[in-house]
């Protein structure tokens, strides 16, 4: 029985994706618009060899677009956040239940992590659209195929650990959608820059690769942390509901495999001839185990953790 | 990029060529570029852990997946894959890494140890090469710039020195903490692998089964355990002695059947209390889902519950006989349950006669039922119950040595007619069913049962202050930046005798890339205004 609340928070749901394909549209004109490519292109013969002060363009079509794209993402992300506390006050709970609110929160914070980086790193401003891509695609997936309407948890779920190991594990997974962007972006942009010959592209507006790798390892440092508190706490959890603090549970395997691949990326920004692709490659890697746990162990593999709501 | 650090040993001529060999394997052993190679191992090994059905978590997935693929199955299982996380290469690929680890961290941390006794590295001939870099010349003495560096320097790890020509040369680091979190977290992962295989060896874990309105379980053995794993260095004969009675179990349920808690009042007496001979009180406890009962280093969970129809037959002569034992849930939603509660007939001493006198009443019970002619159940909770039995009478197989389930029949008794169907009815409370004998089945009530689960690791406590540790270590090592900085100051005489100073200061971060730029961009503000400030790449 959807309250008015539990409506107006969908309503809330609808005018974020609203927005944010809004936003979308004005970062892809002002991604076509940029002029500031050919500038990139000069230094292109190694990626190392940029300036990494090198700012966001400051006149013309282009940054006037990407500032309207900007503030558009910020009043999205209000909007999201207005979703997500009108759905937990209509439930009455936590509104991290089921894999329609995991879903918006990582979305959510997915944003808030790329606003954020964008302000210590304006360079990466152009990356806005390839950002707001894969949450738009998961927030429509979220609220159409995974729509649940509000409604209270099952015992196990009623538990502050929930409110500590969700929240941390969907933030962090959501803040690491950014280095996956930045870092397949990345390798992209390599491609891009070993052959300078190719004549003139869309991808040339990419930001450069120092930009980008820079971007990726800074994201995954503040997030890995995060992770990791996150995966203690659900072995506290599990301690305390399962009778044991690890188990090998399919979603607990994967998250430790998403745990070594992150932890393998960054001994792989410490190792002479892995610095660039290869640990792009390995950053690209964790983040599709986190969305493999997020999709395929939620939904086709039965374990303990099949509170998503999807039973 | 230049400065991250990868550790590098001095290549030492090998006296013997067997012994050069050796070197070099545990060089590669424990370099970064192994480390990274066994890490990916890790995580390729452990995906089939996900994918594959295992046996430590469920059995019958894995008979299913022999049923599905019957070709495929045999090979998976005789490589592994259906206990990965028991299997020898999984343990083979940690062993290595942690190996790798202790070669790489022991060498490091005695190597940080020295590094934090030692003065800053002495201030580069040439600045200017320096990924940061800044000069100027200012309008003061030398004391008077260089008093203004030591003041920036505060808090900094720094040396002074003075070169010929009265030039004066600070040499500076910072970020020391960031090596130590970096030897805590990996010394920490060793400690908690410690941890871990320590409760797996020294601890067990069991389940029982335990009818609430005063059922009781005592932990004295393997035996009273339905299910119990035991570490490989317990065998079971001294268990803490505890003893649980399970008074009530209450389940809350929404109007659409979904569960809102479960609790569970019990009264448990310590090893203490059983020690003490106070056999007849209970302390008591609500067990809920989330809420264990810790006692004495044992925990005690709450995982299931479920129902048990409680049955009196009526034999011709007068003599009665009450059943009443779990029936298991098939449906989780419902809980509709399906059992078999199996009786002897009293004073029958005759082999022959026994084996053909004995009873099972069996079905399936409904905690709500439909009230159809086919019994099912609405409801989850206790509150219009029925049972659709077949009562069976003959050889239940009891003595055949079998192992058999508490809640089913023997099939193969039935098929070959020695267990046969005497009876069908569906039961309310208080109902019976009068066999062709004169025998009656009265279905009497129904009793909740609960499922309890014993758990003992010793090793636990330690895996979680190594993850604190682990985490802290993690924290410090990724949030703090290892930086050096050096300043060189050179007097100058302007023409007028005014006493002027060339101040040059040089930076280079010796960690990742995260932007040592922007302080150092800071401290030129301050101690070189107006400088022609370089920045080559950001260290
Ligand atoms: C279970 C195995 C391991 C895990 C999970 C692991 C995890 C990590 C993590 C998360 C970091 C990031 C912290 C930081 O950047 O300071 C790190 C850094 C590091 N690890 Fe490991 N590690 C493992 C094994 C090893 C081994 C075997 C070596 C030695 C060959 C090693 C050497 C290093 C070094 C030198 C760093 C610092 C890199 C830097 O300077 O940024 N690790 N490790």
């Amino acid at each position: 029985m959807p309250t008015d609340l539990a409506i107006f928070s969908d309503r809330l749901y609808m005018a974020t994706v609203g927005v944010y394909v809004l936003a979308m549209i004005l970062y892809g004109i002002a991604y076509s618009a940029d002029r500031s490519a050919k500038a990139v292109l000069v230094g292109a013969a190694g990626a190392e060899q940029e300036s990494p002060q090198e700012q966001a363009p400051t006149g013309g079509r282009s940054a006037r677009f990407g500032r309207m794209g900007v503030a558009l993402v910020i009043l999205g992300a209000l909007l999201h956040l207005g979703s997500i506390v009108a759905r937990g006050i209509a439930a009455w709970r936590w509104p991290l239940g089921n894999m329609y609110e995991f879903i918006s929160f990582i979305c959510l914070m997915a944003v808030v992590g790329w606003l954020v980086a964008l302000r210590r790193v304006p360079a990466a401003r152009n990356l806005g659209l390839f950002v707001l891509t894969p949450v738009v695609i998961l927030l429509f997936l979220g609220g159409t195929v995974l729509y649940v309407s509000t409604g209270p948890v099952v015992p196990p779920l009623q538990s502050y650990w929930m409110v500590i190991h969700v929240t941390t594990i969907s933030a962090s997974s959501g803040l690491l959608l950014v280095p996956g962007v930045a870092s397949l972006l990345f390798l992209v942009r390599r491609r891009v820059d070993a052959r300078p010959d190719r004549g003139p592209s869309l991808l040339d507006r990419l930001p450069s690769a120092e930009v980008l790798d820079r971007l990726a390892y800074r994201v995954t440092i503040v997030a890995f942390p995060i992770f990791t508190f996150g995966l203690i706490a659900g072995a506290l959890w599990a301690e305390a509901a399962w009778g044991r603090f690890w188990g090998w549970d399919p979603k607990e395997t994967v998250a430790f495999i998403s745990w070594v691949i992150y932890a393998a990326y960054l001994h792989a920004r410490a190792t002479a001839g892995w610095r660039a692709s290869g640990a792009a490659w390995v950053n690209v890697a964790g983040f599709a185990s986190m969305i493999f746990n997020l999709f395929f162990v939620n939904m086709v593999i039965a374990g303990l953790h099949s509170y998503a709501g999807l039973g | 990029m230049a400065a991250t650090e990868t550790p590098i040993r001095p290549a030492g001529a090998a006296p013997k060529q067997r012994l050069a060999v050796l070197r070099n394997g545990w060089r590669g052993l424990t370099s970064m570029r192994t480390a990274l190679i066994l890490l990916f191992l890790l995580a390729v090994a452990a995906l089939p852990g996900a994918l594959l059905p295992q046996r430590s978590l469920n059995a019958s997935l894995v008979d299913k997946y022999f049923a599905d693929y019957p070709a495929i199955a045999p090979v998976l299982d005789s490589i592994g894959f259906f206990d990965v996380f028991a299997a020898p290469w999984f343990a083979a690929i940690y062993l290595l890494l942690m190996i790798s680890l202790v070669g790489c961290v022991l060498p490091r941390t005695v190597e940080h140890a020295r590094a934090l006794r030692a003065a800053p590295v002495v201030t580069p001939r040439n600045l200017a090469r320096l990924p940061h870099h800044a000069s100027a010349t200012l309008d003061v003495g030398i004391d008077e710039a260089a008093a203004a560096v030591r003041e920036r320097l505060s808090g900094w790890r720094s040396a002074e020195a003075d070169e010929p020509g009265g030039t004066r040369t600070f040499s500076a680091e910072k970020g020391y903490l960031r090596e130590a979190g970096n030897l805590v977290f990996h010394l920490s992962l060793i400690g908690l692998l410690i941890g871990f295989a320590a409760g797996k060896l020294f601890g067990y874990e069991g389940q029982v089964i335990v009818l609430s309105g005063g059922g009781q379980f005592c932990n004295t053995g393997i035996l009273g355990y339905d299910t119990f794993r035991a570490g490989l260095r317990v065998d079971g004969t001294d268990l803490q002695p505890f003893c649980i009675q399970v008074d009530d179990f209450t389940g809350d349920y929404l109007p659409n059947g979904q569960a809102a808690s479960f609790t569970t009042d019990i009264g448990y007496q310590s090893t203490e209390d059983l020690d003490a001979g106070r056999a007849d009180q209970w302390t008591p406890y609500t067990l809920s889902v989330n809420n264990p009962l810790r006692i004495d280093g044992i925990r005690i969970y709450l995982q299931g519950h479920g129902y048990a129809p409680r049955f009196t037959v009526t034999y011709p002569d007068g003599q009665q006989r009450t059943g009443e034992i779990q029936w298991k849930p098939v449906d989780l939603t419902t809980f509709l349950s399906e059992g078999a509660t199996k009786f002897e007939r009293p004073g029958v001493t005759d082999e022959q006669q026994r084996r053909t006198s004995q009873l099972a009443v069996t079905g399936l019970f409904a905690p709500t039922t439909s009230g159809g002619p086919v019994v099912t159940s609405i409801f989850p909770e206790l509150r219009d119950p029925e049972v659709a039995i077949d009562v069976m009478r003959g050889d239940l197989g009891l003595d055949d040595g079998r192992g058999q389930s508490i809640f089913e029949i023997d099939r193969s008794k039935v098929d070959s007619g020695e267990l046969v169907r005497v009876a069908r009815a569906n039961l309310v409370p208080g109902q019976s069913v009068a066999l062709d004998d004169g025998t009656t089945v009265r279905f009497d009530s129904v009793q909740q049962w609960v499922s309890l689960q014993v758990s003992y690791d010793p090793g636990q406590n330690y895996v979680l202050v190594f993850a604190i540790a682990l985490l802290l270590g993690l924290g410090l090592s990724l949030s703090i930046r290892r930086r050096r900085f050096w300043a060189r100051l050179t007097p100058l005489t302007g023409d007028d005798g005014t006493e002027r100073t060339v101040v040059e200061i040089g930076g280079l971060a010796r960690t990742d890339r995260a932007g040592y730029g922007e302080e150092f961009d800071r401290m030129g503000a301050e101690l070189v205004p107006e400088s022609a400030s370089t920045e080559a790449k950001d260290g």
